[in-house]
């Protein structure tokens, strides 16, 4: 009895397995276009998330929209456009360029060159603060008896 | 001088990091705002044989209220709603979202109804009309139909007192 019951645990999941709802084109090349532009959608639910691979159901809901709109023949780029309309630039993963978005885009590039004049400034200084300088025939000589002490001479 | 330049970029990004900390990812700004709210026509939920159609606010400042019975964060507003239905200084109309009119129903006997009325929107069509997300989702529209704000998640006390209800009494004064 008792084992007939763990077995009937154990079958459980088999049982509790649901089907999944629809969620693909009958056209493999309308729903292949879909995925490359969902790629590049952020999900607003799962925001680390694309469009394309979320399981929200926004997700779901928005996939399903584009496929329409798809069929109704708008452009990848109409598609784009109306879904910025209703959730703002967010939703792309590739922001684009405007005035609140240009440290973003710009930024590391200002950092990079404020990096290269910082460094040229320091070299330069260097250069001019400290000459080279010359060790005296004494110091040579007591650097060779130092650099060449016989090897047993040093423990 | 040139000894505090490390410094003084720590500090700086410091401020960036903390201010950064602070934010709400979720709070996307919404580009419908100032813009005219999306025209929709759906069935009520008490008698889906009726259809309400946001043309007939024309003329009204109303609030669009996006909830569902399925939502955690609709029980925290709810009675903030029900508290400001009582007040009686604008319309809230309800839209339950992806949701089914035996569900919305029990839930608003259940925790007491302060909409004027409720549509229903059991595909989600008209809420990605409105760029809705994240639910409880709540709309200010002014007298001609433009949306003015919108709060995305449940509205808490702080923002119905600073916010929401100075910007419906100017609306309403215009």
């Amino acid at each position: 009895m008792k084992y007939l019951l763990m077995l009937l645990i154990c079958l459980l999941p088999t049982f509790s397995y649901a089907g999944q709802a629809k969620d693909l084109a009958d056209d493999p090349v309308l729903e292949q276009r879909m995925v490359k532009l969902a790629e590049n959608l952020r999900c607003l639910v799962c925001q680390n998330e694309s469009l394309a691979s979320s399981r929200s159901d926004l997700a779901k809901d928005l996939r399903q929209e584009v496929r329409d709109k798809m069929n109704q023949g708008m452009t990848d780029q109409q598609i784009i456009d109306f879904l910025v309309s209703k959730y703002g630039d967010f939703v792309l993963f590739d922001p684009p360029v405007k005035s609140y978005t240009l440290l973003l885009w710009y930024g590391p590039f200002a950092l990079l060159l404020i990096g290269l004049v910082g460094l040229v400034l320091q070299m330069r200084k260097r250069k001019n603060a400290a000459p080279e300088s010359q060790l005296s025939a004494e110091e040579m000589q007591r650097a060779s008896a130092l650099l060449n002490q016989p090897k047993d001479s040093q423990t | 001088m040139m000894r505090f330049w490390p410094f003084v970029v720590f500090v700086v990004l410091a401020i960036f990091l903390y201010v950064g900390l602070s934010l709400n990812p979720h709070e996307v700004p919404s580009p419908l705002i100032g813009k005219p709210a999306p025209a929709f026509n759906l069935p009520q939920l008490h008698d889906p044989t009726k259809q309400f159609s946001s043309q007939d606010m024309k003329g009204k400042v109303w609030l669009l209220n996006v909830w569902a019975s399925w939502c955690v964060s609709c029980r925290e507003e709810h009675p903030l709603l029900l508290a400001l239905s009582r007040r009686n200084i604008v319309p809230i109309y309800g839209l339950d979202y992806k949701d089914t009119q035996v569900e919305g129903e029990r839930w608003l006997r259940n925790g007491g109804d302060p909409y004027t009325l409720v549509i229903t929107d059991a595909d989600g069509r008209v809420g990605i009309d409105y760029g809705v997300y994240g639910v409880p989702e709540t709309y200010v529209i002014d007298k001609q139909g433009i949306i003015r704000y919108k709060a995305i998640g449940a509205i808490t006390h702080e923002n119905l007192q600073t916010k929401i209800l100075p910007l419906i009494a100017e609306l309403q004064a215009k």
